[in-house]
């Protein structure tokens, strides 16, 4: 490969023009990316302008216009019908997320470091669990729902109870491969000199490696709150009315033709709210979770 | 007997998360397939439904609307998949010699993966509003405000090309995560691999053509795997911009309807069953020759 080129090309070219190519080219690079954010906002620049808008000015001429008079009319109609979704997505991702932090971090520690036979090909057994569309789960998942709720006398399927159960074990995978992959870069050695020193394997978990854990958990918590805040599948075919989440509310709302675009796109902001926040505050965790999970989308 | 004490207590405080996985993936999917081979076609009624094998399987493809559904997923697979890679990859190319507010850009390209397909889809419909001419909103609006009325269309209404518009949202929201794949591949080349061929007279493009690119494959592989199981499985977005539309259908959605308008849970088995199949004839090779490599220990 290399060989061919070397004979065409001239060695060493003149500094000076390198160096201005190179700065001209920054700037060609500056200018195309800054295109691409303008583009990227749009959706944003609609969002914001449109929700403050009275119902006067939603007319076609000025859809894309600044409103005239700002009013926070339609952000408090939009709040009033979207709060009980909002309340039910709290229910629902906070628990959920702190049960799969707890699970992921038994299975990520077992299976980096208190191995047993067969530990690989489990892995790969749950990773699968992780691609697999859930449409392909749904209706036995229904059914299974119903009937154990009836046996039990527990209401599991149209509750958040249910629904956090779902986003729990089909999360498994995820929260595995993170803290698996997290729990590798402790030195075995350690987990070794605990060993020795008698300790047990919940021992070694409690005083060595969950002291260590933060980030993994931060990583695990932030990814999970954010995929059950923002999942409409689950929650479309396993909550009814009263245990709707904000999703499957803000549909409702904005796939009424009876509801203005003002309010449909404050109703869509304040949905978006907490996810939002925890990506400008802890962006750098919400990272580590996408490329930990380079395999999971 | 020592060794079995030494891996047992692991096995064990595993064991929870794989009788779960075990039920709620493998169990679940099986039972899917199993129905999806009967002929119970009605909810109600309270018959077990007969084994009829695959005739469900067959049977669909005479149905016209079920021939639409996988039309309008292959359109959108093609330029959704299409659209990301290109797009994340141009912006990772970009960024990758680094640049000034580096941060700041990322930041923007990614936001829209911490919000939901259904929050997105909303204003989406309003961008993408069918209206022409004096009531143009959204995008045909703005083409009329840059003397471009020729671009104007109905976008997801198109009846050949909806779904390449439908895929514009998913190309929006899921190409930063793309950028940071690829930036994460290309920041991977080691600088003394570029170097090397830089001596040896490789050209700037010379060097990504010959030492960055190959080096870019398995990232690009990931990207590919992540994009298209996440195509093949299109549910949220579709519900959020057009809803139950048989112009829009895709598996997905028509599952969702079979499942729901015709109560008929067979038929809705036999989409999902489709589902699973399309995702896992490519990740299921993919996740064995990942494993086989081992990388991710």
């Amino acid at each position: 490969m290399t060989a061919h080129v070397a004979e065409k090309a001239p060695r060493t070219a003149p500094a000076a023009p390198v160096r201005d190519k190179g700065r001209a080219g920054m700037w060609v690079r500056l200018v195309l990316l800054l295109l691409f954010v303008l583009v990227f906002l749009i959706p944003v620049y609609v969002l914001l302008v449109t929700s403050f808008k009275p119902l006067t000015e939603a007319d076609p001429t000025q859809a894309w216009n600044l409103p005239k008079v700002w009013t926070t009319e339609a952000w408090s109609v939009a709040w009033e019908k979207l709060e009980p979704g909002i309340v039910n997505s709290f229910l629902l991702a906070v628990p959920g997320s702190l049960i799969s932090a707890a699970l992921g971090a038994l299975n990520g520690y077992v299976l980096s470091k208190w191995r047993f036979p067969g530990a690989d090909v489990l892995f790969t057994l749950f990773l699968f669990g992780m691609f697999i569309p859930y449409q392909g789960v749904m209706i036995p998942l229904v059914q299974l729902m119903v009937n154990v709720g009836d046996t039990l006398g527990v209401q599991l399927y149209g509750g958040i109870p249910g629904l956090v159960l779902a986003h729990v074990v089909y999360g498994i995978p995820i929260c595995t491969l993170i803290f698996r992959n997290y729990y590798v870069t402790i030195p075995d050695e350690l987990i070794e000199a605990s060993r020795v020193d008698g300790a047990g394997m919940l021992r070694t978990l409690w005083s060595i490696v969950l002291p260590v854990s933060g980030p993994a958990f931060a990583v695990v918590i932030i990814w999970q709150f954010t995929s059950m805040w923002n999942d409409f599948l689950f929650a479309v075919f396993l909550t009814g009315p009263s245990s709707w989440p904000t999703t499957v509310m803000l549909n409702n709302i904005a796939g009424a033709v009876t509801t203005p675009y003002s309010q449909q796109m404050a109703a869509a902001i304040l949905a978006s709210i907490p996810t939002m926040v925890i990506y400008v505050l802890l962006g750098r965790f919400f990272m580590r979770g996408l490329m930990a999970g380079a395999l999971k989308g | 007997m020592t060794r079995v004490r030494r891996w047992l207590p692991g096995l064990l405080l595993v064991s929870p998360s794989i009788i779960l996985i075990a039920v709620f993936v493998y169990g679940l999917l099986g039972w899917n397939f199993k129905l999806a081979m009967t002929d119970k076609h009605d909810e109600i009624a309270e018959i077990p439904g007969n084994f009829v094998g695959l005739e469900n399987f067959t049977g669909i493809w005479s149905e016209e609307r079920w021939g639409l559904s996988v039309r309008h997923a292959i359109v959108f697979t093609v330029v959704f998949v299409g659209g990301a890679l290109v797009l994340g990859w141009l912006l990772a190319f970009l960024m990758e010699k680094g640049i000034r507010a580096e941060s700041g850009f990322r930041a923007v390209y990614l936001f829209p993966m911490a919000v939901s397909f259904i929050a997105t889809g909303v204003v989406w419909r309003w961008l993408m509003n069918s209206a022409t001419g004096e009531h143009a909103v959204g995008l045909n609006r703005l083409f009329h405000y840059l003397g471009l009325d020729f671009l104007q269309w109905q976008w997801f209404r198109d009846p050949d090309w909806g779904m390449a518009a439908m895929a514009l949202p998913a190309v929006w929201q899921m190409s930063g995560y793309i950028m940071a794949l690829f930036l994460a591949g290309f920041r991977g080349v080691p600088e003394e691999l570029r170097e090397a061929a830089r001596v040896d007279g490789c050209s700037e493009w010379g060097v990504y053509r010959h030492v960055v690119l190959p080096m870019l494959r398995p990232v690009t592989l990931s990207a590919l795997i992540i994009l298209g199981h996440i195509s093949l499985k299109v549910f949220d977005l579709v519900v959020a911009v057009s809803g139950k539309q048989i112009i829009t259908d895709v598996p997905a959605t028509f599952m969702w309807t079979a499942v729901y308008d015709s109560h008929d849970p067979a038929k809705g088995a036999t989409i999902a069953s489709y589902i699973v199949l399309s995702v896992a004839v490519f990740v299921v090779p993919y996740l064995i020759w990942d494993a086989r490599k081992g990388k991710r220990s």
